[in-house]
């Protein structure tokens, strides 16, 4: 039961992904910003709901290390696009994440104890190697301004370190 | 003459690295996830500071062992009290490794 919203991201990024591929058009550099940020702050929309709903000290310390490091991240992005004056572009791709995500809270919403814990982070897991695939096959090699690219690189990096931490919670709620 | 001088300065500081009062301070940095350098060798009573460059925090993180936290744009620091090869890992983003070699 918590692999179907995996599925359905997944479904949702490579159906929105594929268009914008296809038209020749990779996404733009304002597109990309807009997907690189929303897909932070769902992440800590998440953790904000397991910071209060959960009674995991692991958990807990999970979803506020999230809350913290997509914080940080997408102040530097900000930063970063009121530099070189682009204006994030909200997009089909971004649309998608957002629903997705506004679906799975729904569902973790009526979870309590050890069953909200293990779907929170069995999501946390999936919902990373999601926006990490799309960071390296898709937003990466799209963009086209350089520093934009070097973030998403080190954002990468970091995402991919929160999959495995997430793994390593994982593998403790068992 | 200049060789003499030389091998008088070399021996001399060898002297002072040896001395276990001059324990030394090993800075290892952290810019985007890399631990750099990466392995570092030390001796027992040498302190090693972390310095993070990134804007979320880090750890060093010895498994079953110590941990340091490394808040962001800021330093974490340990001084190392046991000889022995250890590996090191940041807890939060397990996908950055480092290494230490500490000789007693």
């Amino acid at each position: 039961m918590f692999i179907r919203p995996t599925a359905a991201l997944a479904a949702f990024l490579l159906v929105s992904a594929a268009p914008l591929a296809e038209a020749a058009e990779k996404p733009t550099d304002p597109q990309i910003a807009h997907i690189a940020y929303t897909a932070g702050v769902l992440d800590i929309e998440a953790a904000k709901l397991a910071i209060k709903k959960s009674k995991t000290k692991e958990v807990v310390d999970f979803a506020k290390d999230m809350e913290r490091d997509h914080e940080a991240v997408n102040k530097q992005a900000l930063d970063l696009v009121k530099k070189l004056k682009v204006k994030p572009e909200d997009n089909a791709t971004s649309q998608a994440l957002t629903k997705a995500a506004k679906d799975e809270r729904a569902k973790l919403a009526k979870l309590k104890g050890t069953a909200f814990d293990k779907a929170y982070i069995e999501n946390e897991v999936a919902y990373h190697k999601q926006v990490n695939g799309a960071l390296e096959t898709l937003l990466i090699p799209s963009a086209s301004n350089a520093e934009l690219k070097s973030l998403l690189e080190t954002g990468l990096k970091i995402f991919q370190g929160h999959e495995q931490h997430a793994e390593h919670v994982a593998g403790t709620l068992k | 003459m200049r060789a003499a001088a030389l091998s008088l300065l070399g021996s001399l500081a060898l002297a002072l690295v040896a001395s276990p009062a001059l324990a030394a301070t090993i800075e290892v940095t952290i810019d985007r996830l890399v631990y750099s350098p990466a392995s570092v060798e030390a001796r027992v009573g040498d302190t090693i500071e972390w310095v993070n460059k990134d804007v979320i925090a880090h750890t060093a993180t010895v498994k079953g062992g110590w941990e340091v936290m490394i808040p962001p744009k800021s330093k974490g620091r340990i001084t190392l009290s046991r000889a022995g090869a250890v590996d090191y890992f940041c807890r939060l983003h397990p996908n950055m490794k480092g290494h230490l070699n500490v000789a007693p």
